[in-house]
């Protein structure tokens, strides 16, 4: 039986991006997901490029993970639609900004390129905007990928690595044997030096394999997109307190986000939609783009999003089982989530990476006593 | 004011059509407080729409006034005119007044679907001019507006609907030149058993027949569309012979110069309730696709809804209006507003009549079922999805690249993702990808959101205050 290098479970954009850089550095690998590419979180999220949502803490990595997706057709080989442009933070209200001068102070020291600008300075960025808008955060390192493209794109550049691509596989058990690991598949056992779990909000029983409990929250985020509408705004849209994004695709659709709960969990996905927060992330859309009325919703859905207890991402090896690592939960993960994934294929191969990774000890809870 | 206006009530039927008029009729009259819902501004559904003129038979013969009648008689809440956008697990209904603009909510914990069907065009070459419509398109432009589809009218598809519509065109004076119908003669004939069930459908589609003989438009028996042409309009279509599964077969074309087409398919359930509330489903070709599973009286695997109608699978008007008071009283039933004998008692008659009905609506369902050849037979560079102009070729270049469902294949495309989100295409485009992938269990459905039909933002919003929006709480820094 084959001895892969490296057996990565989980092919959303944390696993693909490890999976790809560890084959291109020489690795044998496999990667494994229950359904095809990018179809969970990284391929129904808004698909919003922006470090005025970015904690401050992964600010260095946003703003290289950023940089990676302006340039996706150069290292991924593939297009992910992705458009890079200006971004505005707004506030309507003196209490938002208040709110956005300190958040946009912060996410400045730590790199993010953000300047308030005036209602009217930010109405000449952008002409769509509503005459309420009193201040905004002007960032010109912000954008927007087409997530649903993500699956086709890493598909192609997998292929291509010659990593041994197993879509539809679930993985129902990992066993480290000592000299590595053997994966229960639905296709079989597999076996591998090396294992990566990046599984998004299902991490947590995917370490509980190695007897690792890691709690996971899950998020329930809600999306609603327009039908095809005559170009309505150019820039991707937030407000203070991050419970907003809009962008419209070159396509013609709005796309409106935030992160407002719907109602779903791990077991079953995103499985309603809650009207009023429809109706309440819809009225804040329009309030900050007012010509965003005339346009029709044509879909909302839900989509989950992965949060460990201090809302900072899990990416390092796995404590007390030598060749496993984890990768994931990552707020706003799609946006950082090619670089700090690059950076643990990085520690996998055996190298030093740029920046830190995130050490999954601090999450664990005590182990049970015996 | 900001909110919702919440009706309470017992039962929720969405759909006035057969199946929903039946239902909620039953249950109205049983004890429950009913709340009837459809986005036309009259009961009646597609099949016993209320016509712009009156019909020349008496209010009595008509079912659509007959049931019309029977609701307005009081005791049942009427939202007509209502755009339904959400569903959710608690069975609620969101709803626009479409006169008021004003945001409406049903809250009753049972929720009879009833939602009809969709029409299904397999597409040729030139399905997207101006000018080509869909049957049942065609019948409310006739029946709702009084207005024609053209004034030289080919006429073309599989199914009663075929000569239905053809003969009302005829009979308003338009000039049908020809009708092409996808079934064979023998086909009909070998169908006569189960229609001589129901001798006054039968009897209509002789009339139907005969009027069409009498006018002298020929019918093109086992032919269907090969393309239609046209600079800025429909100008001239084009029919061509094919077999038994639909497959172009050798034999002459014939082309007529037209200003309109009708086409149809058949019809695909509008499911999207069922669906959308994640009910079990099956895929069942004769029922006209992915139709949700249910028992007898059209409980579903979630309980408190119901699903009856074509929506539940196509069956015709006269299963429809059976199937939908069967759903009625047994919603009462589970309710606990019906004795269990008196349910038990009702059940038998119904299962009776079903009976009796059933050969005729199987032997319909047969004659307007989706043809795979046909699908197979779409050329590459044909639209497949109007809303977003996906071709075959772009679908079948998906399912190269990997896709193995339809939903990555939507995601690859866009297929599916325009405003009809599916409704129109859907049913295809599975055929489409399950040629070249698999069955169509396993190729799947397009996962089915929100909203219901598509609605206009500024309907959803309505008016309101910045500060009345409920925001969260702010993301961590």
């Amino acid at each position: 039986m084959t001895m892969h290098d490296l057996a990565v479970v989980g092919g959303g954009v944390h696993g693909a991006t490890a999976a790809l850089f560890a084959a291109r550095g020489g690795m044998d690998v496999a990667l494994f997901d229950r359904g095809p590419l990018c179809r969970e979180a990284s391929g129904v999220n808004a698909g919003t490029l922006t470090m005025q949502m970015t904690r401050v803490a992964l600010m260095p990595y946003a703003l290289r993970a950023h940089a990676m997706w302006a340039s996706a057709r150069d290292w991924l080989g593939h297009d992910v639609g992705v458009v890079v442009c200006d971004g505005l933070s707004l506030a309507f209200t003196p209490a938002e900004e208040e709110l956005l001068t300190y958040r946009a102070g912060k996410r400045r020291e730590a790199g993010a390129p953000i300047v308030l600008v005036s209602g009217s300075e930010a109405r000449r960025i952008e002409p769509g905007l509503s005459p309420a808008v009193r201040l905004a955060g002007h960032c010109r390192v912000d954008g927007y990928a087409n997530a649903y493209l993500t699956g086709l794109a890493y598909r192609r550049a997998l292929l291509e690595a010659g990593v041994a691509l197993r879509e539809s596989t679930p993985v129902r058990g990992v066993t480290p044997t000592g000299a590595g690991f053997e994966l229960d598949t639905a296709s079989g056992t597999v076996r591998a030096r090396r294992i990566l779990l990046a599984g998004g909000v299902w991490i947590e029983p995917m370490l509980a394999w190695l007897g690792v409990h890691l709690p996971i929250k899950t998020l329930v985020n809600q999306l609603v997109v327009s039908e095809r509408v005559a170009p309505v705004m150019r820039t991707v849209v937030g407000i203070a307190n991050g419970l907003l994004s809009l962008k419209q695709y070159p396509h013609g659709t709005v796309v409106i986000g935030g992160g407002w709960q719907g109602v779903g969990d791990r077991e079953r996905g995103g499985v309603e939609l809650l009207p009023d927060r429809v109706v309440g992330n819809v009225r804040l859309a329009c309030h900050a783009i007012p010509a965003l009325r005339a346009a029709r919703m044509a879909r909302a859905w839900a989509g989950l999003e992965a949060e460990t207890a201090d809302a900072l991402p899990v990416a390092g090896p796995v404590p007390g089982v030598e060749g496993a690592f984890v990768c994931g939960s990552v707020h706003s993960g799609y946006t950082s989530g090619p670089y700090i994934a690059r950076l643990l294929a990085e520690r996998i191969l055996g190298r030093e990476p740029d920046l830190p990774l995130f050490p999954v000890d601090r999450l664990l809870s005590r182990p049970r006593a015996a | 004011m900001s909110g919702p206006l919440c009706h309470r009530v017992d039962l929720a039927v969405l759909g006035a059509g057969p199946a929903g008029g039946a239902a909620a009729l039953a249950a109205s009259r049983a004890g429950l407080r009913v709340a009837l819902i459809d986005e036309n501004p009259e009961a009646g559904g597609q099949v016993w729409r209320k016509p712009v003129r009156p019909a020349a038979r008496s209010a009595k013969a008509d079912p659509g006034e007959a049931l019309r009648a029977d609701l307005r008689a009081g005791g049942l809440t009427l939202l007509y005119g209502r755009t339904v956008w959400s569903v959710g697990a608690s069975l609620d209904l969101d709803l626009i007044d479409g006169e008021s603009g004003r945001w409406e909510r049903v809250s009753a914990g049972r929720l009879v679907a009833a939602g009809g069907a969709h029409e299904r065009v397999v597409p040729f070459p030139g399905w997207t001019l101006p000018g080509v419509v869909g049957l049942a398109g065609a019948t409310i432009l006739l029946k709702s507006h009084g207005v024609a589809p053209g004034r030289r009218v080919l006429v073309a598809g599989c199914g009663p609907l075929l000569f239905a519509v053809a003969a009302g065109l005829a009979g308003t004076g338009i000039d049908v030149v020809g009708v092409a119908d996808l079934a064979a003669r023998g086909d009909w004939l070998r169908a006569m058993p189960s229609l001589l069930t129901r001798p006054g459908l039968l009897g209509q589609g002789a009339r139907w027949m005969a009027s069409l003989r009498a006018a002298g438009i020929p019918v093109f028996f086992r032919h269907a569309l090969r393309r239609a042409e046209g600079a800025t309009g429909i100008e001239r279509a084009v029919i061509g012979p094919v077999d038994a599964e639909g497959a172009p077969a050798p034999g002459p074309e014939h082309a007529f110069a037209v200003d309109a087409l009708c086409v149809g398919n058949g019809l695909v359930p509008g499911a999207e309730v069922t669906r959308l509330l994640r009910a079990p489903h099956r895929f069942d070709r004769l029922r006209g696709g992915l139709v949700p599973v249910t028992d007898e009286a059209g409980r579903t695997g979630i309980p408190g809804l119901y699903a009856v109608g074509d929506g539940a699978g196509l069956r015709g008007a006269a299963m429809a209006a059976l199937g939908g008071e069967f759903a009625g009283l047994a919603a009462a039933a589970d309710a606990g507003r019906l004795a269990s004998d008196a349910f038990a008692r009702e059940a038998a008659r119904l299962r009776r009549a079903m009976a009796r009905e059933r050969p005729f609506s199987d032997g319909m369902a047969g004659m307007m079922r989706l043809r795979p050849a046909q699908v197979r037979a779409i050329p590459p560079e044909t639209v497949v999805c109007r809303c977003e102009d996906v071709t075959r070729a772009e679908i079948d270049a998906a399912v190269e690249a990997g896709a193995r469902d339809v939903n990555q294949m939507k995601q690859f495309t866009r297929c599916g993702m325009g405003p009809c989100q599916g409704r129109m295409c859907g049913d295809v485009a599975a055929e489409l990808v399950a040629a070249r992938v698999g069955p169509r269990e396993a190729v799947g459905s397009f996962t089915a959101r929100p909203p219901l039909r598509p609605i206009g933002f500024d309907e959803l919003m309505g008016d309101f205050d910045y500060a009345d929006i409920p925001i969260p709480e702010p993301a961590p820094l």
